[in-house]
C-alpha cells in the first residue's frame, strides 16, 4: 500500500463524502423540520442522473444537460411531494417508510421501463477531462476535483444560508422546534415546501455531478441512501454540520476500507480467503462505526433537539 | 376467546384447502410460502405491534435461519432435529447481539440501527463464497426427519408449515397477554409511566426482540426448505420493507392480521407478476402508497386489536 | 420526631445558566403530609423529577427510607415504595382502569417474565388493583378503557395507579390540576383519607387545598426554599407573604 494509493483513494473518499453530504443534507433537514422519513429521496438522485443522461443524449453536451436536469429534477420532486409526500406528514413513521418504500419500487422499475436495465453512459465535458498532476507521480482526475470543489462550495453556500439568512433561520427554528415556528404565524407549508424542494435539488444536483463517472443505472440510488440515512444518524438529525461531518466520515471509512481490509486481512490469512473476508468486513465497517457511536450517543454527534 | 375465532377460523381454512381445490402442486407451494411469511409477520408483529419497535431489518433473522440451513447442508448435517435448533437459535442469537444495542435507541434511530444491522447481514450473506455469495446456495433435497425424506412430500410440507404457523401464532398470542406482554404493551403506549411504577423497559424489549428473532429463524428455517434455495436477496432491506407491508395490509386484526397480510401479499405478487408480467412493482408501488394512505384502520386497527387479544 | 421516610440534602442543579434547583433541604416524615408550594416556575416539578430519578442533579443527595438512591434509576426508587403522580395525566390510554393498576400491582408482585399466563385472569393483581380503584372512588368504572375516562376520571386513576404500587411516600404533582370544584372536594377527601398509610409530599397550587391537607408547608422560590413550617407559621411568614401569598390573598 503505498502513499500515493493511500492519497488516491483518500481523495475517492472526500469525494464519496461529498456526494453524500450532498444527498444527506436534504435528507436531514427534511427529516429534522417535518419530521418525514422520505426513502424516497435517494431515487431524487437516481432521477437527476437519469434526467442528466436524457438530456445529455439529447442536447449533446453536458452543461446543457446540467442545465436542464436540475430544473427538471426540482419540478419532479416537487411533483412528487404535492402527489404522495405531503399526505404523510402528519403520519406515524412506519406509514412514512412503507408509502415511500412504494415510491422507490415504482421509480426503479419505472426507469427500468423507459431506459431499459442496462447503465447509461453520460459523456465527461471537455473542459474537466483528463488528470491534473497534483503530486509528483501522482495524478488525478480534474473532473473528481471539480466534484470535490463544486461540492464544498455547496457547502459553504448552504452554511451560509442557514446560519446568516433569514429562511435559514427559520429553517433551524423548525427543526428544532416546528409547531412552535407554526405558532408565530409562519406559513409552515411554504416552508415545508422550500425544505423539500431544495433537498431534493440538491440529491439530484449530486446525481447529475455523479453520472459521468458512476453507472446510471435502476437502484443506483438504494445503496447511496442507506449510506446517507447512516450519515445522518451518525451526524444527528436536523443538524447540516454534523451531516458534513458524518458524511466525510463516512466517505472515507467506505472507500479506505474497502481498499485497506483485504490488505490488513493478509496479515492473518491466505490471498483469497483475505480477499472475501477484507471485502465482507470492509462493507460492513461503517454499520460497526454507526452502531458503536449510537451506543454511546444515542442520538447522534450533533443532535438538533434538545 | 370471542377474539381468536378469527385466527382459528384462517388456520382451519389453511388446513382445509388442500382437499377442497387447492391441492394442486404449484398452489400448495404457494400456499406454504404464504404460511412461511406468514411465520414471519406475526413474529414482526409481535414487536411492531406489541412492543412498538418498527423493525426495518427482520429479513436477517429470516436470513440468519435459512442460512444456517445452507451451512449445516454443507458441512453435511441434515437432520431436523439438529437444523431446526440452529435454526432458531441463529435467528434468536442475532436478535440478541444487534438488540443490545438497538433498544438503546428509539424512534427513527432504531429504524435506521435496524436497517443497518439488515444490510450487515446481507454483505456478509453476499461475501460468502464458499456459501453461494451472490448467486445463492441450491440445496439439492429438504432437511430430514429421523432419517426420512418426510418433507420432501408436498403435502407434508404443507401441514408442517401450517403446524408452525399455528404454535408461532399461540406462543405470540399468550406472550402478549401474559405478565410479560402487559409490560411490553403498557411500554409501547407510555414509556415514562411504566418507569414511574417500576419497571425497567429495556429488558422487556431485548427479550421481546429476542423472541421475535428466534420465530423468524424459524421462518428462515422453513423458507430454505420451500424453495430449496437459499440467496442473499433473502436478507435485503427490500425483503424487510415488504416484511412490514404484509404486517399493515392484514389491517383491522391482531396476529391475524400479518398472516393475512402475509397471504395475501405472496398471493398478491404472484397474480400481479402473471397478470403484469415484468413490470408488476410499477402496479406494487402505487398499491403500496395507496394502501398506506387509505388503510387507515388498519395501521390504527394494529394496536387496539392487540389490546383485544388480552381480554380473551 | 419521627426518622425522616425522605431527606433531600443540599440538592442543586443548573440548566445552562440558570439555577433551577438551588440548595434545596428539606424531609418527610412517615404520617405526614408535607406541601410544596411556590409561584410558577419556581422549580416544584424539577424537584419532584430530581427526588423521582427523572432528572439528574448536580450536588446533593437523596436519602428515601435510609438510604442513599442519588444514583438509582427511576424504576429502581419506585421499586423501593416510591410512588409518583404526574401534573400532565400520564396513563395508559389503551389499558382499562383496572388493568392500569394491575400493572403498578405487578410491579411489586414478583417476576414479570411470565410468558404464558394470561395476566388479566391472575386474582394476585386484580384485587390489590381494584383496592386502589375503590380508594379513589373509581372502582364503577374499572372496565372502562382509561383513555376513555373523563378528566376528573383520570386524575383519579392517576392517584389509584401510584397507590396500587404499595408505596411508603407518594409524590403528588398538581393532584387537582384542571378540577372542577366538586372534583377537587372529592379528590381533598381523598387524600385526607390516604395520608393515614402513606407519607406524602404534595405539589400544589390550589391553597385551599394546601391549608386544608398539610402538615408542613415548604415555600419554593427560584429553585431556593424560602420557609417551612406548620400552617399557622407559614400563613404569618413576612417574606413567604411577600413573595407568594400576597399574591393568592384575594383567592
Amino acid at each position: 500500500m503505498s502513499i500515493t494509493l493511500l492519497l488516491v483513494q483518500g481523495l475517492n473518499g472526500l469525494q464519496l463524502g461529498i456526494l453524500l453530504f450532498l444527498i444527506a443534507a436534504g435528507l436531514t433537514l427534511v427529516f429534522g423540520v417535518m419530521d418525514f422519513i422520505n426513502l424516497a429521496h435517494g431515487v431524487q438522485y437516481m432521477l437527476g442522473a437519469y434526467l442528466a443522461a436524457a438530456f445529455a443524449a439529447w442536447t449533446g453536451s453536458f452543461w446543457l444537460a446540467l442545465l436542464c436536469a436540475l430544473p427538471a429534477a426540482l419540478a419532479f420532486g416537487l411533483l412528487l411531494e404535492w402527489l404522495v409526500f405531503r399526505h404523510l406528514y402528519d403520519r406515524d413513521h412506519l406509514s412514512q417508510v412503507l408509502a415511500t418504500f412504494g415510491v422507490i419500487l415504482f421509480l426503479n422499475q419505472g426507469v427500468k421501463l423507459l431506459w431499459g436495465a442496462a447503465p447509461l453512459q453520460v459523456p465527461m465535458p471537455q473542459l474537466l477531462s483528463g488528470g491534473v498532476e497534483i503530486m509528483s507521480g501522482l495524478r488525478y482526475p480534474v473532473y473528481r476535483l471539480a466534484i470535490l470543489g463544486t461540492g464544498l462550495a455547496t457547502a459553504a453556500l448552504l452554511w451560509l444560508v442557514v446560519e446568516r439568512t433569514r429562511l435559514g433561520m427559520l429553517v433551524r427554528a423548525g427543526a428544532t422546534n416546528a409547531p412552535m415556528v407554526a405558532a408565530l404565524g409562519v406559513d409552515i407549508r411554504r416552508l415545508f415546501m422550500a425544505v423539500f424542494g431544495f433537498g431534493a435539488m440538491l440529491a439530484g444536483f449530486a446525481g447529475v455531478m455523479a453520472a459521468p463517472i458512476l453507472s446510471v443505472e435502476p437502484g443506483m440510488g438504494d445503496n447511496l441512501l442507506i449510506l446517507a440515512f447512516v450519515v445522518i444518524v451518525i451526524g444527528g438529525i436536523g443538524s447540516i454540520r454534523g451531516a458534513f461531518i458524518a458524511a466525510i466520515m463516512v466517505g472515507l471509512i467506505e472507500t479506505l476500507g474497502k481498499s485497506l481490509m483485504p490488505d490488513l486481512m493478509r496479515l492473518f490469512m491466505d490471498a483469497s480467503a483475505a480477499r472475501q473476508t477484507g471485502a465482507a468486513l470492509a462493507s460492513m465497517l461503517i454499520y460497526i462505526a454507526m452502531a458503536a457511536i449510537l451506543a454511546v450517543r444515542p442520538a447522534g454527534l450533533f443532535p438538533v433537539r434538545g | 376467546m370471542r377474539a381468536d375465532w378469527p385466527a382459528i377460523g384462517i388456520l382451519a381454512v389453511l388446513a382445509a384447502a388442500p382437499f377442497v381445490g387447492f391441492g394442486e402442486g404449484h398452489m400448495l407451494t404457494l400456499l406454504s410460502r404464504g404460511m412461511i411469511f406468514g411465520i414471519a409477520a406475526v413474529s414482526l408483529a409481535l414487536i411492531v405491534g406489541g412492543a412498538g419497535l418498527v423493525s426495518l431489518g427482520h429479513a436477517a433473522m429470516l436470513g440468519f435461519g435459512a442460512y444456517a440451513v445452507v451451512i449445516l447442508d454443507k458441512a453435511g448435517v441434515t437432520q431436523a432435529h439438529v437444523v431446526l435448533p440452529v435454526a432458531i437459535a441463529a435467528g434468536a442469537g442475532f436478535a440478541l447481539l444487534t438488540g443490545v444495542i438497538a433498544i438503546r435507541t428509539a424512534g427513527v434511530h432504531f429504524i435506521m440501527i435496524t436497517l443497518a444491522f439488515g444490510q450487515m447481514a446481507f454483505f456478509t450473506a453476499a461475501s460468502l463464497s464458499a456459501y453461494g455469495g451472490d448467486d445463492g446456495y441450491t440445496l439439492y433435497g429438504r432437511t430430514e426427519v429421523f432419517g426420512t425424506r418426510f418433507l420432501e412430500n408436498r403435502l407434508n410440507f404443507h401441514f408442517i408449515c401450517l403446524g408452525a404457523l399455528a404454535l408461532t401464532w399461540l406462543v405470540c398470542r399468550l406472550v402478549l397477554a401474559s405478565r410479560f406482554g402487559r409490560v411490553l404493551r403498557a411500554a409501547r403506549e407510555n414509556d415514562l409511566r411504566v418507569q414511574a411504577v417500576g419497571f425497567a423497559p429495556y429488558g422487556y424489549r431485548l427479550a421481546g426482540y429476542v423472541i421475535a428473532g428466534g420465530l423468524g429463524g424459524l421462518a428462515g428455517f422453513l423458507l430454505a426448505n420451500s424453495a430449496e434455495f437459499v440467496a442473499p436477496a433473502y436478507v435485503s432491506w427490500q425483503r424487510s420493507g415488504e416484511l412490514l407491508f404484509m404486517v399493515i395490509l392484514g389491517g383491522l386484526g391482531g396476529l391475524h392480521g400479518a398472516i393475512l397480510g402475509a397471504l395475501a401479499f405472496i398471493f398478491l405478487e404472484e397474480y400481479l407478476a402473471h397478470a403484469v408480467g415484468e413490470h408488476w412493482r410499477m402496479v406494487f408501488g402505487p398499491l403500496l402508497i395507496l394502501s398506506v394512505l387509505f388503510l387507515r384502520g388498519g395501521l390504527a386497527g394494529l394496536p387496539m386489536s392487540l389490546r383485544g387479544l388480552r381480554r380473551g | 420526631m419521627a426518622e425522616p421516610l425522605l431527606d433531600l440534602r443540599a440538592l442543586r442543579k443548573a440548566f445552562g445558566g440558570l439555577q433551577v434547583t438551588d440548595g434545596v433541604t428539606l424531609d418527610v416524615v412517615p404520617g405526614e403530609i408535607h406541601a410544596i408550594i411556590g409561584p410558577n416556575g419556581a422549580g416544584k416539578t424539577t424537584l419532584i423529577n430530581e427526588i423521582t430519578g427523572r432528572l439528574s442533579l448536580d450536588s446533593g443527595q437523596v436519602f428515601f427510607a435510609g438510604q442513599d438512591v442519588t444514583h438509582l434509576s427511576m424504576a429502581a426508587r419506585a421499586r423501593r415504595g416510591l410512588a409518583r403522580s404526574f401534573q400532565i395525566t400520564s396513563i395508559i390510554p389503551g389499558f382499562s382502569a383496572l388493568e392500569n393498576a394491575a400493572l403498578a400491582v405487578q410491579a411489586r408482585s414478583g417476576s414479570s417474565f411470565r410468558f404464558f399466563r394470561p395476566a388479566s385472569s391472575e386474582t394476585l393483581l386484580n384485587k390489590p388493583a381494584l383496592e386502589a380503584l375503590e380508594a379513589v372512588g373509581l372502582a364503577h368504572r374499572a372496565a372502562v378503557p382509561a383513555g376513555a375516562l373523563s378528566h376528573g376520571e383520570k386524575r383519579q386513576l392517576e392517584l389509584a395507579i401510584a397507590i396500587a404500587t404499595a408505596p411508603k411516600l407518594l409524590l403528588l404533582d398538581e393532584p387537582l390540576a384542571g378540577s372542577g370544584p366538586e372534583e377537587t372536594e372529592r379528590l381533598i377527601g381523598i387524600l385526607r383519607g390516604l395520608k393515614s398509610r402513606y407519607a406524602i409530599l404534595l405539589v400544589e397550587h390550589d391553597m385551599q387545598a394546601v391549608f386544608a391537607l398539610a402538615d408542613r408547608i415548604s415555600v419554593l422560590v427560584y429553585g431556593r426554599l424560602i420557609a417551612t413550617g406548620d400552617v399557622a407559621a407559614i400563613r404569618e411568614d413576612a417574606a413567604v407573604r411577600a413573595a407568594y401569598l400576597g399574591e393568592d390573598e384575594a383567592a
